[in-house]
């Protein structure tokens, strides 16, 4: 099955490192159908991208959420954008339904939390133990790219 | 300096709406309305987070290593950074003028950036507001409620900001981080088959172009006593022109016309800025507040971007843009158009200017040229200014013997319309929301005012989790009485 994994992020910016250094381990060992798309933000055009996909996750630091990570399945829904620099997920799926006048592919969220986003800082403790935890669910989700599997698999986990 | 409505004289007793960011992660623009109790507005406020603490990170570091690093500046514009550092780092390696490929490289880059960006905010951003009404239902007014209504627009946006990202990731090297501009020129041509691939869609991108400029105008004409009022303050307008006074985004010298129309300073060499520009500093924002110098902040401050660049130029040197300039030019009936909402009428004359600038290189083959690199005696200082997607963007840098940058700064669009937009809030404050009962449709008249300038919220940074925008509503003691949130 054919997957599409978005990870975006600015690697200047602390913990919003997170989908970044997710992405770059999997370009070294992504299994065979997956494709990987890396940007700052998400943006209207990254709905071409889900484009003949089965399957599509989306990852990203978070602040505020659930730690280590939340996954969870998602939907399209167009909310109300304030600026033009960035789409929620949600967003995105929207815009291939509106574009394409077909529902997206399944998706799902991994959104790993985060803790400090400043300019220039590293990883925090907090961000680089949620990683280690995003890692291995990462690993579970691609090692069986199925959306009934993932769905398996949205039970939150211990920190 | 202070300004009418920017500072209520007695603001304890009043009652205070925010509409405010619930984040800690830097980024967001905020609005504080002071209200008395009949609910008239005292004091109308923009603040807007900014790029705090980039300069000082830019310190220290190589030379060389600028024009990648300041793209982590913001995911929208990555580009316009990427190439206002270069230009500004060319006389460093000696490069007081680079080769032909490599300018019209860059240019290639640069209008890409262009038509990417003022197709994501027109169709994405805008239409909703324009397309359904400030107070359409709030179900109806977002990106859905066009593709519903307007399926084919919602498609051409898509597809016009995926061709401009392309001719990005061409010339660039790759869409998100590109490397393409190095001090001195570029390091990348543009071979033939990659060429041809952009020749395939120009010519549907340039008619899509025009069709939107047809939507703003006939938006903007169906409407014109919305269109030409709502918000409406009047302003110098600065931006770069080209020597001849053409409309040029990537280089020239600066002009300044009043809010007459008037050029009131032209030829403005860009290493002079800093002479001509200074920043007051007010203690309720993070933003600084530019000015012309020798007007003082009170009758030196102007707006930037596609309003101020449309009417700035004598000319634009494409023909169908022009031809919609002139179109724009006779709306103010011999007067600058100053109305907020012919932002997005100009914006789409850029964006068609943009997709036809991007035809025409594509027919030079000195892009397909190795000539790429220029190089002359060091120098130790430079200037970079590009007219970026919402305006003026200034770099400027100092490279000690060691090649490390010892000197930064920046200034950047949103910081030069940063009176403007504060006056258009303002404005419509006044206007709509003064003694009325405020309800979302209301306030979204401030955010469409903002909008309007496409400001850049210190962006990439984003992460899910946060409140893009909240409405708090308070009484005069401070206690909450409404709520509302939006995004994240």
């Amino acid at each position: 099955m054919s997957v599409v994994v978005f990870a975006v992020g600015n690697p200047s910016r602390g913990d919003d490192a997170l989908g970044p250094l997710l992405i770059a381990e999997l370009e070294a060992r992504a299994p065979p159908g997956v494709h990987l798309v890396g940007d700052f933000q998400l943006q209207i055009e990254h709905a071409l991208d889900l484009e003949g996909h089965a399957l599509a996750l989306f990852i990203d630091a978070g602040t505020g959420t659930p730690a280590p990570f939340e996954f969870r399945e998602t939907t399209p829904h167009a909310g109300r954008p304030v600026s033009s620099h960035a789409l929620p997920p949600e967003a995105v799926l929207q815009v291939y339904a509106d574009i394409r006048g077909t529902p997206p592919p399944p998706a799902f969220v991994l959104c790993v939390r985060g803790e400090e986003f400043g300019l220039g800082e590293s990883l925090s403790a907090a961000a680089r133990h949620n990683l280690a935890a995003a890692r291995n669910h990462l690993a579970a989700c691609l090692a069986c790219p199925d959306a009934a599997h993932w769905r398996s698999l949205r039970a939150p986990l211990a920190a | 300096m202070s300004f009418e409505l920017e500072t209520a004289t007695n603001r304890e007793g009043l009652r205070r709406v925010a509409i405010d960011p619930v984040s800690r992660v830097e980024g967001h623009g905020k609005v504080t309305l002071l209200l008395d109790d009949a609910g008239h507005v005292k004091e109308a406020r923009l603040h807007i987070v900014e790029f705090r603490g980039f300069e000082k990170f830019i310190q220290g570091r190589p030379y060389w290593e600028v024009p990648v690093m300041v793209q982590r500046l913001c995911g929208i514009c990555p580009v316009s950074h990427h190439l206002a550092a270069a230009k500004a780092l060319d006389p460093v390696v000696g490069a007081l003028a680079i080769t032909p490929t490599a300018e019209k490289i860059r240019r290639l880059m640069h209008y890409g950036q262009i038509l990417q960006s003022h197709a994501l905010h027109f169709f994405h951003l805008s239409s909703p507001d324009l397309l359904f009404g400030f107070e359409s239902p709030v179900q109806q007014r977002n990106i859905v409620g066009v593709a519903g209504a307007y399926p084919e627009v919602a498609r051409q946006g898509v597809l016009l900001r995926k061709f401009g990202q392309e001719v990005i990731r061409i010339t660039a090297g790759k869409r998100v981080h590109g490397t393409g501009a190095i001090p001195g020129g570029v390091n990348k041509s543009v071979s033939p088959a990659e060429r041809d691939s952009l020749r395939q869609d120009v010519d549907q991108i340039i008619r899509w172009s025009r069709d939107a400029v047809h939507l703003a105008r006939s938006l903007h004409e169906a409407n014109r006593a919305l269109y030409d009022e709502f918000g409406l303050f009047r302003s110098h307008l600065f931006s770069l022109v080209r020597a001849d006074g053409a409309m040029d985004l990537y280089d020239g010298h600066l002009r300044l016309r009043d809010a007459r129309g008037l050029i009131v300073r032209d030829g403005l060499q860009c290493q002079d800025y800093d002479r001509f520009i200074r920043e007051e500093i007010k203690p309720w924002s993070y933003m600084k507040f530019p000015y012309v110098a020798e007007l003082g902040p009170a009758k030196g401050w102007y707006k930037v971007g596609p309003l101020a660049r449309v009417q700035n130029c004598d000319f634009i040197p494409s023909e169908l843009a022009e031809a919609e300039r002139d179109a724009f030019i006779a709306h103010g009936e011999g007067e600058p158009v100053h109305a907020p909402l012919a932002y997005h009428w100009a914006r789409m004359i850029e964006m068609l200017h943009a997709a036809e600038v991007i035809r025409d290189l594509l027919d030079d083959p000195d892009i397909l040229s190795d000539d790429r690199l220029a190089e002359g005696e060091q120098g130790r200082e430079g200037v970079g200014i590009i007219e970026a997607p919402r305006g003026t963007l200034i770099h400027h840098y100092r490279v000690g013997d060691d090649d490390l940058v010892s000197y930064c700064n920046l200034i950047v669009s949103t910081t030069h319309n940063n009176q403007a937009m504060n006056e258009a809030v303002r404005q419509v404050a006044r206007r709509y929301l003064d003694g009325r009962q405020l309800t979302e449709g209301l306030l979204n008249h401030i955010e469409v005012a903002i909008r309007a300038f496409d400001p850049c919220l210190s962006c990439a940074t984003h992460a899910l989790g946060k409140m893009p925008l909240a409405i708090e509503l308070l009484d005069a003691g401070g206690q909450l009485l409404d709520r509302a949130t939006r995004g994240g």
